[in-house]
């Protein structure tokens, strides 16, 4: 069984965690008007990169949302990147 | 050659020693009118309908391994055209009716064994759902039985009629023309067909490059040197979106893991396909006695191509509540192929973006099935440049069109 880590929990078996998508989408800007083709791609196109991937994930028990780095073919974690903003 | 009880009879007589190769290994020519990327059943029988349907000249298929090592040699081999929306109907029954004429046209035997394959319904609500998926297969014109509880004991008794069972058994959808087929034989048969027609298969061959001169596709550059074309098919699985990144072109496509699993084989236990939605799992029996199960996808985009034990447990144990019995039973081997899943899990046949690059892909889990229709359709758009009526559906505007045709969501089909 695969362990990946969880920026609030730490090494966590990996089928608690929850792939949500490709990192760095960005949504359209729906205050103007918005094509199909653009829509398309945000919602439709993916990298699907052969190799080092970037994505979010979820941890689902303690619901934490962050970015892991990691190789698509060999499935080694390379990185996680926290987007929880820790209190000042 | 041709195959036939006399020749087998010949040959048993002479210890064996008459049988041909079944295909050339040629050399690659430095052009070709039409070239198709991947040596899996869907490469394969395009380029057998190609040289037969068509006349385009000079045709090679190039495969980076071995032929059918892909998905293709990895699948469970269910064969079905059990769907819901009118399009997919057209293409998986195109499929349906040519494996159903497939040994005979082929010369070569594809084993198709119409066994039947049952979708079990595991409560009341599930059995109206069952009711209104045969009503839709019938509508368009597709075998489909609704049955209760004693029809589907009387099919495969060895399925879990236990009181305590989880998923109790409430009925089934049945499609009696459904089965399973030999996985390597549909992509020998048609490598030994399109070789026969002056196909060059063209093995351990990788295309590392695609050439784009002035936005028109124009030939491939190869672990076997450049190789030019006046048309490219790609028909690649898990691997299209990194083909289609080489010609600049980016797909609605994400490439996971699929898992099987064989066990030793045992006595016959079961003469059909059974599939639990609920268990997330369907197995049948090989005619050498091993289940073959399967189930869902893995939940991670993966590009390794090895099983691994998350989904083994899953998939097992919706084996051991849909068989008991079988709980016992010693697994032989596991593996995974790397699948091509779409938004709406249907395919994609048509033009890549790019002058000259055609694309036939995004069958995920279901496209051993969909082999013969699939190269029936993209013989026509590589020959002509136009779709055939069936393949215009899948064309890559459907994304931006929005006419998705969402075969996950409506048959109930987890993958
Ligand atoms: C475990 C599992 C179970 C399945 N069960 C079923 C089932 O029961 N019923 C069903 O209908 N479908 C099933 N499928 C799906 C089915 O196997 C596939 O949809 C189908 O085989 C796809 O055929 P293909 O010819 O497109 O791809 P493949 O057979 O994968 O062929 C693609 C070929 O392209 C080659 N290639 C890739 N990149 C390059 C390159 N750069 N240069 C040259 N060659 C390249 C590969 O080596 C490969 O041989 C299953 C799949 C898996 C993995
Ligand atoms: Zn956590």
């Amino acid at each position: 069984m695969q362990q990946f880590p969880c920026p609030f929990c730490g090494l966590r078996n990996e089928q608690e965690f929850h792939f949500a998508g490709e990192a760095g989408k960005i949504r359209p800007d729906t205050t103007r008007k918005v094509s199909a083709a653009d829509w398309a791609d945000y919602l439709y196109t993916q990298k699907n990169t052969m190799g080092e991937v970037r994505e979010v994930w979820m941890h689902s028990p303690c619901a934490e949302i962050f970015i892991l780095r990691r190789d698509s073919v060999s499935m080694a974690v390379l990185g996680v990147e926290q987007l929880r903003k820790n209190k000042p | 050659m041709t195959y036939s009880a006399f020749s087998l009879l010949r040959e048993a007589l002479r210890n064996h020693t008459g049988w041909k190769p079944a295909w050339r290994s040629p050399k690659p020519r430095a052009e070709y009118d039409v070239i198709i990327i991947g040596g899996g059943g869907h490469g394969l029988a395009t380029a057998y309908y190609l040289a037969k349907n068509h006349n385009v000249g000079r045709i090679a298929v190039l495969e980076k391994g071995w032929l059918g090592g892909g998905n293709t040699g990895r699948n469970t081999t269910v064969i079905r055209s059990n769907y819901f929306y009118p399009e997919s109907v057209a293409l998986y029954e195109l499929s349906m009716k040519l494996y159903e004429g497939l040994s005979r046209d082929l010369n070569y035997n594809v084993m198709f064994s119409q066994r039947g394959m049952l979708i079990l319904a595991h409560s009341q609500p599930e059995m109206e759902i069952a009711a209104r998926t045969v009503n839709a297969m019938r509508l368009n014109g597709v075998d489909a039985d609704l049955l209760g509880p004693e029809d589907v004991r009387k099919r495969a008794p060895v399925l879990n009629f236990r009181d305590d069972a989880r998923y109790p058994i409430h009925g089934a959808v049945f499609q009696g023309r459904a089965g399973t087929g030999r996985h390597d034989a549909v992509a020998w048969g048609y490598a030994r067909g399109a070789d026969q027609r002056g196909v060059d298969i063209i093995q351990n061959c990788e295309v590392l490059d695609v050439i784009v001169e002035g936005g028109v596709c124009k030939g491939v550059e190869t672990s076997k040197g450049t190789i030019r074309a006046g048309r490219i098919g790609a028909a690649v699985a898990g691997h299209s979106s990194a083909l289609a990144q080489m010609a600049g072109v980016s797909l609605p496509i994400q490439s996971y893991a699929l898992q099987a699993f064989v066990s030793e084989p045992l006595k016959p236990v079961i003469d059909t396909v059974a599939f639990s939605p609920s268990a997330g799992t369907y197995f049948s029996q090989s005619d050498k006695g091993g289940l073959v199960i399967g189930g869902g996808l893995d939940r991670v985009p993966s590009y390794g191509q090895r099983g691994n034990l998350p989904m083994q447990e899953a998939v097992l144990s919706g084996l051991i509540e849909m068989a008991p019995a079988v709980a016992k039973v010693k697994l032989l081997r596991h593996w995974a192929g790397i699948v091509d899943v779409t938004p709406d899990s249907s395919p994609v046949i048509g033009p890549s973006g790019v002058d000259g690059l055609f694309l036939n892909c995004g069958w995920g889990t279901g496209g051993f099935k969909a082999i013969p229709a699939g190269g029936y359709l993209f013989a026509h758009l590589l020959a002509t440049g136009t779709h055939h009526a069936i393949s215009r559906p899948f064309d890559l505007d459907r994304f931006r069109s929005g006419y998705l045709v969402d075969e996950g969501a409506a048959s109930g089909i987890a993958h």
